[in-house]
Formats: C-alpha cells, structure tokens, sequence
C-alpha cells in the first residue's frame, strides 16, 4: 500500500515515505516503550476520527523529519511535529503571543505550545464539542495551565490564578454554568494564537483597546460610555480616566446589582474622587454604606454608571434640571425643595453650607465645653469623695429630726 | 425619744411612681437609641458594622431606633404633660423657682463654687437642697437634647413631609446636629452622669432612689442637709417616711441598673476609642 496524502512541498523525494502502517507496526502496540519506560503508543481510530485522521494526513506530514528517513527504528528524539508546514499563518500569530515569547526567552518555559491546548494525535475541529478549543471547552483548557499552582509558579504569571476568577464571573458562569456559547471565554478578550500582554499596546485588553473590546459585544454600553465624560476623557487620552476593567475588574467581573461589588465600587470612583467619596460617606447614604449595606444610593444611582456627564451638563442626572428626576428615583413625591438636598456636603468647607460649617463649630465646642467642665469637676470629686468617706464631708449635717426639739 | 432608740432603717420618699417610671423610661429608650444609632456614627468601623448585622441590618436597626425614639418622646411628652398639670391645675409655682425647682437659680452658682472649694478641701460642703446643680445640668440637658435631637430626627424621620416646608440642605444639618449632639448625650450620660449620680464612691455602684422612690433618712441628712431641714421644719417628714424597699424592687433594681450601667460603658467605651482612634 503507497497511500499518499498531502505530501511535503519540499521538491521530490528520494526516499518513498513511510505509510501510516509502517509507523504502527511499531506505535500501534499497547506494551512498546521508550528506553526511558514511556509508552509510545498512538491510539489508531482516536487519530482516525481527528481532523487530521479525517484529511488523510500521514504521520510524517507532521513528523516530517521522518519522510525521508529510512533507518527505523528512528531515533528517539526527534524534532517536534511541523504544525507551520500546514498552518503557517497561524504559527507566525502564534510566534508573536506572550506564549511564544516566554519559550524564546526560555527554552525550558512551560508557556503554552500548539498541543497544549490544540492536543497531538485526536485535535478536533472548534465547533466540535468534543474540541478542547470548543467555546465552551476554552476555560477549562486555558485552566490546565493558568487555574494550576505549580504552571503559575514556575512561569512566574503575576496575575496567578485568573481561572479561579474568572470561573466566578459573570461570564464564567454563563459559559461555564449556563453553557451560553456567546458569553465570552478566554478567547473572546484576549484572543487565540496571538495572545499578547497587557503592557502590549497591539493586545486586546491593553487598556487603550479595553472599550472597543468590550464594546465588541457590549455595544449599547459602550456608546454611553463614550458619549459620557469618562469616554470623552478616554478619547483625548487622558491616562486616568476609568476604562470598563477598573471597576469590573478583568476577570471577576460580578453582576452589577450584588451588594459586594455595588460597595467596591465605591472605592473604586474614590481613587480618583476622594473628597466627593468622603463627603458621601458622612451623609445617611454613605454611613449606611459603610457599615456594608448597599440598597441605598451610591455613587452610579445618582450620577448613572457609563453615560456620567457633568453637573454643568443638562445631560446630567445631577445637573440643576434632572436632579428632581434623580432623587424621585428613590424618593418618590418628593419635588424641587427636597432636591437642595446635599449628597456631599462638607462642613468644614465655609461657603458651601455656612449653616453647617457654623452649626458644626458650635457642636464640636459645646461638646469639648461641656466634657472639659465635667471632666475635670470629676478628677476633682473622686478623690475628695474617697477621702470623705473615712473623714466626713466637713459639714455638719443638720440635727435629726427628733434631737432638734 | 432619743436618736438611738430611733429604727435605724428608717427611709424617705423622695421620688413618686411617676418619676421613676419617666426615669426608667428615658433609661430604656436612651440605651436603646445609643445601641441602635451608633453603628451609623461611627459607620466606617468594623465594630459598627458587626452591631449593624446583629441589629437586623440597616433596615432592622433603623426600626428599632425609631422605636426607641417614639418611647423616648413620649416619656418627653408625658413628663411635659405633668409640668402642664402641676402649674395649671394645682397651681404648683414653687417648680417655676424656690428650692424644688429644677430652674437654676443664684444659690446654684454660689453652690457650684463652694463645691469645688469642698473638692480642694478649702470648706466644707455646700449645703444642697432638693436638686443640686450637677443634677439641674442633666435635667436641662436631656431637656435641651430631646429638643435638639428628637427635632432633627423627626426631620430626617419623615423627610417628605418637612421639605414641603424646608429646604433639602436642612436633612444636612438635622444628620450633623443629630450626631453631634448624639455624641455629646453618650459621652455625658455614661461617664459623668453614671459618676455624679451612680458610681462616685458614696453610690457605688448605684444609687437606687431613682429606681425604689425612697432614700435611708441618714443618707438623706447628709447628702441633701437643706432639703432635710426644710421638710423637717415644714413638719412632712413623718408623712414622707416610708418603710424600706422590698427585696423584690432591690432584686430588680440590682438586675436592670447592672445591664444599663454595663450596655452604657461598653458603648462608650466604643465610643471613646473610636474618637481617639
């Protein structure tokens, strides 16, 4: 049998290729081993139905330092299977990923090759489920490395274990629980062959491309953002404005109305507003969320979470004209007047609310008056009052009622 | 008769039913409303929000502190009730101004000074009468307070209601005077309060005539020798005797001024340290 599938284009052999056959004379034997104990065995039909059992592919197609040899059994060490003969563009994409880089760096590196995630012998197609690069299979096949201590430590990946997070996400668990083929896995942000860093400005998730990545799916969201002020900062280039991961975070991203991310944040509008988030937190709203309890207004209620414009806006929820609107969402039959409120007010800050900064002196010197005056009435008390009881308090009490007659 | 032959166990009352019912009123919703609004002052503490999930949350904390609060304003309300009562009908100006008043007069001023002079031991100690001025300072600062706080906790009680009549920025300042003078009520009440008329070393560690109506006569010869005179020579004190408490009104009183006495340092205690902290 002369079977010949896709040949090698590298001019005419000398030497006829071995067939399949011939590799399975010696492979296809359950108990054959390497020197060093290893099976060598290659499952037949499990090749037969792989994509590249399916072409018709022969084994020195990949293992193609194999077709022109002809001393067998060959060596034991061999160059590894050509996947570039065949798919040349994609092992050139690959050649540019964060992978690729840190097995160029070092050469021992347990970065992710082609089998590692592809397989070897039984790769299947990505629409098929059975695929390890199946959209609902990617988290799990990315998890064999990035949810695996021992991958995270010995190549050193700083962001450690992001499967854990992820499988936690909202998009985790659509993927993984719902089994929703068009929530994001792994591959929706960051891609597949040409996975690059972060720090990498043609990466997908590098934060300048975070919104348009986002948005890819999210494209309602994405255009309030960037009518809003913080997508209009984005646009001029403003490095601090907020891009969709700092306050989802990248890979734990939570459903917007949980009470634990509601609370982060929070925090997070206050890395770069700290007075507004103080002030916030000195009024009801903000006491009530600080002691951890989120059904009450913070920060995305009022001021709305993409399309934030501001208070000088009339688009704004809290500008002069939809700020009635704005408390009404919470306090409903409530008009003008009670939208003077001040959801950050600051006492110490004069022209602001000069009642509050005045009544806020007054307060802080009453009490430091009267606790000072009492205080002190008791450090004196104490000790004449301890002494009183052995020597009499120096005054005669008036005679008893019945020695005065 | 002589002093000795006198029973030695012979008590005054000095405080009706009404009174101490008001005060054992005001106790209760005072302790509650300090438990219950705390974990909101002091939001940013961990103690806080551990006291704000054992209260039932921000929901259940804020019912029971309106609950207190509503206990809180009707013992005002009665207490005022009950002034109202005893001027209009029984005519009883001598609570306006004299020695049963709890206005403070010149004699209080004279007293507060020879007082101290008694703490430097420089003279002896005044001679106090019905209400001393320690005593007339709480009871104008509770009086004071329950305007001030239950004022503005009505405001930010039914904030619908008050902004058809007052601005928004008024909720701004009724949450500030509100805590503030919160504040000052806790720090006062469990410390100089609990020291003046419980834990100083005459009461330790209480004194149960607020809570059994009546006083030991010798206690009261020395402790208030005006007020003394003056019912003796007014010839009341007979009528004023009363035997001594029950052990069933000293058991109770024993059990609820321990828990109030110990629910107060804890919370200001807490308070304390977070000022400090």
């Amino acid at each position: 049998m002369f079977a010949v599938g896709v040949s090698a284009a590298n001019g005419a052999p000398a030497v006829k290729p071995p067939p399949n056959e011939d590799c399975l004379s010696c492979h296809g034997d359950k108990d054959a081993k390497r020197a060093d104990g290893r099976s060598l065995f290659v499952a037949q039909e499990k090749f037969a139905s792989s994509v590249h059992g399916q072409a018709g592919l022969a084994c020195v197609d990949c293992h193609a330092s194999l077709a022109a040899s002809t001393e067998f059994p060959h060596a034991e060490k061999l160059p590894p299977a050509q996947c570039a003969s065949c798919h040349a563009d994609i092992v050139s994409d690959y050649g540019k990923s964060v992978h690729a880089e840190a097995r160029r760096q070092n050469g021992a590196s347990v970065a992710a090759t082609c089998s590692d995630c592809h397989g070897m012998h039984d790769i299947q197609p990505a629409k098929d489920p059975a695929s390890r690069t199946y959209a609902l299979n990617v988290p799990a096949t990315c998890a064999r490395c990035h949810g695996n201590p021992d991958v995270i430590r010995k190549g050193h990946i700083k962001i450690g274990n992001v499967a854990a997070l992820y499988e936690d996400s909202i998009h985790g668990r659509a993927v993984l629980k719902s089994g929703l083929v068009t929530a994001p896995n792994c591959k929706t942000c960051h891609g597949m062959h040409d996975i690059r860093r972060s720090s990498d400005p043609a990466a997908r998730v590098f934060r300048g491309n975070v919104p348009s990545t986002c948005g890819s799916c999210h494209q309602g969201i994405a255009r309030l953002y960037d009518e809003g002020i913080h997508g209009t900062l984005f646009r001029n280039g403003d490095k601090r404005t907020p891009v969709c991961t700092d306050c989802h975070t990248a890979h734990h991203i939570r459903q917007a109305d949980v009470e634990a991310w509601r609370l982060d944040a929070v925090k997070e509008c206050g890395n770069c507003h700290a007075e507004s988030v103080e002030s916030f937190r000195d009024t009801y709203h903000g006491q009530v969320t600080n002691l951890g309890f989120a059904r009450i207004a913070t920060c995305s209620d009022c001021h709305r979470a993409h399309d934030i414009h501001p208070a000088s806006d009339s688009r704004s929820t809290v500008s002069p004209a939809g700020r009635v609107a704005t408390c009404q969402k919470c306090h409903p039959d409530t008009g003008e007047k009670f939208a003077r409120y001040d959801p950050h007010p600051n006492p110490k800050e004069r022209a602001r609310n000069p009642l509050l900064f005045y009544a806020s002196i007054f307060m802080k010197w009453l009490l430091v008056g009267v606790m000072a005056f009492f205080g002190l009435h008791t450090v004196l008390w104490f000790p004449r009052s301890w002494r009183a009881r052995r020597e009499g308090n120096g005054a005669e009490p008036p005679p008893r009622e019945g020695e005065k007659r | 008769m002589t002093s000795d032959a006198r029973p030695l166990e012979r008590y005054i009352a000095r405080f009706d039913p009404f009174d101490r019912f008001l005060h054992f009123l005001l106790m209760v919703t005072f302790l509650g409303l300090a438990l219950t609004g705390l974990p909101l002052l002091f939001s940013t503490h961990a103690w806080a929000a551990v006291l704000a999930r054992l209260l039932g949350g921000f929901q259940g904390a804020g019912l029971l502190h309106r609950v207190f609060a509503f206990g809180m304003l009707a013992c005002f309300g009665m207490h005022l009730a009950r002034l109202a009562y005893r001027l209009v009908v029984r005519k009883d100006w001598g609570i306006l101004w004299g020695p049963h008043s709890m206005v403070p007069q010149p004699r209080d001023i004279v007293q507060i000074a020879q007082n101290f002079r008694w703490f430097m031991g420089r003279g002896p100690r005044p001679k106090f009468d019905r209400y001393a001025y320690w005593e007339k300072f709480d009871y104008w600062a509770v009086f004071w307070g329950m305007g001030i706080i239950g004022g503005s906790g009505l405001v930010l009680w039914f904030p619908k209601f008050f902004a058809r009549f007052i601005p928004g920025t008024a909720f701004n300042l009724a949450l500030l005077i509100h805590g503030e003078e919160a504040l000052l009520a806790v720090c006062f009440i469990f410390t100089i309060h609990f020291f003046n008329s419980h834990l100083r070393p005459e009461k330790f560690p209480v004194d149960k005539v607020i809570f059994t109506g009546v006083v030991p006569e010798e206690e009261l010869r020395h402790e208030r020798p005006a007020e003394y005179e003056r019912i003796a020579a007014s010839g009341r004190l007979e009528r004023l005797a009363s035997p001594p408490p029950t052990s069933a009104t000293l058991i109770w009183t024993r059990i609820s001024t321990v828990l109030a006495v110990a629910l107060g340092l804890l919370l200001v205690f807490l308070t304390i340290r977070a000022l400090l902290g």
